[in-house]
């Protein structure tokens, strides 16, 4: 019974919710994020970030597509999880899961997608030769109309599609905080801020994540970068962290000041155990850091190269964060017993199904999918869209 | 657990008859047995437990209950004078095996509680089950369908006691299901049946001549946690208010 | 009726929704367990299995009704509530065919101490001895038969 302090009860000396269950909320939250980042060019006319708009929308489709999975790596039982489809329990948050899941697959990410690339969609089917042909030609459904009247049609369905997206995502990582915040046997978790914290900390780090990208995937292409487009998304990154930052502080200073039955151990849990992803890489590296630096680019006028490298490590301090807050609230929150008498403690197994390796692979293979998606549907909107597809 | 690809090819066939099963459903178990009839709870008397094990190692028995998991545990607490904040517990192997000495004599009090799952009337850990794999039976016992159960282990989380575990070779959750397959045939549990002191008492609250509606008139009785409104049904006598 | 020609595409994409829709609640008719949701949103069928589950413990009536000489030993004894298997271990083998498992008598040097040994954690009215001093080494059944342990109701025999 090593790393074991004080007394735990006995079953709950082994952590049940491991790695995999820390990258479950993050990945979704990437996915809620980049989408919200998508909606500001569609819905609210942001125009500034339009360079951004098909690659967040891919970005979110690509990490939606791995999300179930550490889910499934989880499971002891992944052959019966169509039983969450089947006979979904109306009383459980995570039951939810498979429903908002397929309708933000289906209905919202997958059909604006299509509305949007239609043209080039008809377009390649009809240029490109051997199996990429067969490729677009199911992606039209059978259907070339891409007369203007149509393209019209697509442009106004594909508004009201994000309009309803924006709820969905919303929807879909507010319930992910719903399934913590909802468990009162667990007083790290139990918080009706626990959903709104998530939503945030999801934009957060969508926002980033798109941010990050687009920069380095434009280096990549040796395009330039669209600055005024990346200083957009850094002000909108810069005041949905803060105000994350300050619900992550009020839920703080609620719980310091009322001190309740489970105050000590938590605050002896902050000051030991969890003091290295907590205090130091959540709070300081990952908030403090980069709060300070996008707060510096927003009220200095600073030349191009300094405000790129700045939001580069911003974004990426950000990312990292985010990660540390997830593995804060899942591992966090079993690192103590709810007999408040005592701690243990994790050891994350490096090859089995639920191990790092398992962890880091779901982690790249999002960045894989949006690969052959970039190569499938380019996003780019510096010349022609369609190009890049003919030139590979 | 490791599954490889030929333990695959094997285990797929099996996994299909065993699913028919599922499909098929079992005939009736105890023909005389009405649950309408019941509501199953226990009463453990706080002031006769000796810390003796003997609950722990019966149920492990009866219930082939994995090495370092319990479906019931002991738990011995120190409580000294004037903190009672701040009890040590202790519970080696949940009891299993007995207790060492103490090693305070003289100084606080000491006492035994036995641990099972509350067979909560208002179970958190039924509410959050996504597929209806664990849920509360008409007579009133918290149980596991481990054929339809996923592992999520969400139940493990919700459930404030710490009575539930995923079974480590099953991997599914797993817990006291208060011997439902004696009680059920007029027999009561295995702690009980092992247990020396009268210590631990199957109750049916249905039952009229049951003797625990005298002794619930009569003693102050507490339950586990009431903060959690989970209507728990394992009545403690003689609780100590540091029992966590 | 140019509306509806120009948004042919989207009806397409509807017939997708449609299909997968009524794919899956036929699915769902097939696989869902027939007990499921008759008592409640779970199998009700695997109530069943689990009281189904096989016995390890007899129960003390079971011994009774071979037993009768000891159990009317141990009725007036202080051992009187003390069920046979919180001794002599689990034995519904024994009690379904006794030929096929002849129980083992148990050591009273391990099984009496389990109890009986001294400690300030046990409830002061029960019975505690420091066996290395009490017994100066002899096995307990010298002085206190198992089944009725009080000195004067039989002792040594």
């Amino acid at each position: 019974m090593s790393g074991v302090e004080g007394y735990m009860y006995p079953n709950e000396i082994n952590l049940y919710w491991s790695v995999l269950i820390v990258l479950y909320p993050y990945i979704t939250g990437l996915v809620a994020g980049a989408f919200i980042l998508a909606s500001l060019e569609r819905v609210f006319n942001v125009t500034a970030v339009k360079p951004t708009y098909r690659l967040a929308l891919l970005t979110a489709l690509s990490f939606l597509i791995v999300a179930p999975l550490p889910l499934q790596f989880h499971l002891g039982h992944p052959e019966r999880s169509p039983e969450m489809y089947f006979t979904p329990h109306s009383t459980s948050a995570m039951a939810m899961f498979g429903y908002v899941y397929l309708w933000y697959l289906m209905a919202v990410l997958t059909f604006e997608i299509w509305l949007d690339y239609r043209r080039e969609i008809v377009l390649m089917s009809q240029k490109s030769k051997g199996l990429v042909r067969v490729i677009y030609k199911i992606m039209t459904l059978g259907s070339n109309n891409i007369s203007e009247r149509a393209l019209h049609i697509d442009e106004k369905v594909s508004w009201i599609v994000t309009l309803v997206g924006i709820p969905s995502a919303f929807l879909l990582h507010g319930y992910v905080g719903f399934i913590f915040g909802s468990i009162k046997a667990n007083p790290w978790w139990s918080s009706p801020l626990m959903p709104v914290v998530f939503i945030f900390s999801a934009m957060v780090s969508g926002i980033a994540c798109v941010m990050v990208l687009y920069m380095a995937v434009t280096k990549l292409r040796g395009k330039t970068i669209d600055m005024k487009c990346v200083d957009t998304i850094a002000m909108y990154l810069f005041y949905t962290f803060i105000i994350d930052f300050s619900l992550e502080m009020l839920d703080l200073i609620h719980r310091i000041y009322e001190a309740d039955e489970s105050f000590r151990t938590l605050d002896f849990m902050v000051h030991t155990k969890l003091y290295f992803s907590q205090i130091v890489v959540q709070i300081i590296f990952g908030t403090l850091v980069p709060l300070l630096l996008l707060a510096i680019t927003q009220l200095v006028k600073l030349p191009e190269i300094a405000r790129k490298r700045m939001y580069a490590v911003a974004g990426a301090l950000t990312l990292i964060g985010i990660f540390a807050m997830r593995w804060n609230v899942v591992i966090g929150g079993q690192l103590f017993s709810k007999s408040f008498l005592g701690y243990t403690t994790y050891k994350m197994s490096l090859v089995t199904k639920e191990g790092l390796l398992v962890a880091v692979g779901l982690t790249l293979l999002p960045l894989a999918i949006l690969w052959v998606l970039v190569k499938l549907l380019p996003p780019w909107t510096d010349g022609h869209s369609a190009e890049g597809v003919a030139a590979d | 657990m490791k599954i490889t690809r030929r333990q695959m090819l094997v285990l797929l066939p099996a996994a299909a008859i065993a699913w028919e099963h599922v499909m098929a459903g079992t005939p009736e178990a105890a023909p005389n047995y009405t649950m309408s009839e019941h509501w199953w709870s226990m009463l453990i008397d706080i002031p006769k437990c000796i810390g003796c094990g003997n609950c722990v190692r019966a149920c492990k028995e009866e219930n082939d209950v994995p090495d370092g998991f319990f479906r019931t545990w002991v738990e011995r607490y120190h409580v000294e004078d004037e903190d009672m904040t701040n009890p040590t517990v202790i519970s080696p192997d949940g009891g299993k095996e007995g207790f060492p000495p103490v090693e305070k004599e003289d100084e606080g009090k000491y006492f035994f509680v036995p641990k099972l799952c509350n067979h909560c009337a208002d179970s958190p850990c039924t509410q959050v089950c996504p597929v209806g794999a664990t849920f509360v039976t008409p007579d009133g016992v918290v149980l596991v369908d481990q054929k339809y159960c996923l592992g999520c282990a969400y139940c493990v989380q919700a459930c404030p006691y710490g009575c539930r575990y995923i079974h480590p070779q099953k991997e599914v959750a797993d817990k006291c299901t208060l011997c439902y397959h004696r009680i059920t045939k007029g027999l009561t549990t295995a702690c009980c049946e092992a247990c020396p002191t009268g210590a631990r008492q199957l109750v049916d609250l249905k039952n009229p001549n049951d003797p625990i509606h005298e002794f619930l008139r009569t003693h102050a009785v507490q339950i586990l946690k009431p903060q959690m409104a989970t209507g728990a049904k394992v009545y403690y006598n003689g609780l100590d208010g540091s029992v966590r | 009726m140019g509306v509806f020609k120009d948004a042919g595409h989207l009806f397409r994409f509807l017939a997708i929704f449609v299909f997968l829709f009524i794919a899956f609640w036929v699915i769902r008719g097939f696989v869902v367990p027939k007990s499921f949701g008759k008592y409640g949103h779970y199998r009700a069928a695997s109530i069943d299995e689990i009281a189904a589950h096989p016995l390890h413990f007899a129960g003390h009536e079971a011994c009774e009704t071979c037993h009768v000489d000891v159990a009317n030993v141990k009725k007036d004894g202080k051992h009187a509530h003390v069920n046979c298997e919180a001794c002599h271990g689990a034995l519904q083998k024994h009690a379904e065919d006794p030929a096929s498992l002849t129980p083992t008598k148990p050591d009273t040097a391990t099984l009496c101490v389990r109890c009986h040994e001294y400690s300030a954690a046990r409830p002061k009215n029960f019975p505690q001895v420091h066996a290395a001093e009490h017994s100066t080494g002899l096995p307990c059944e010298t002085c206190h038969q198992p089944h009725s342990p009080a000195m004067t109701s039989g002792g040594a025999k």
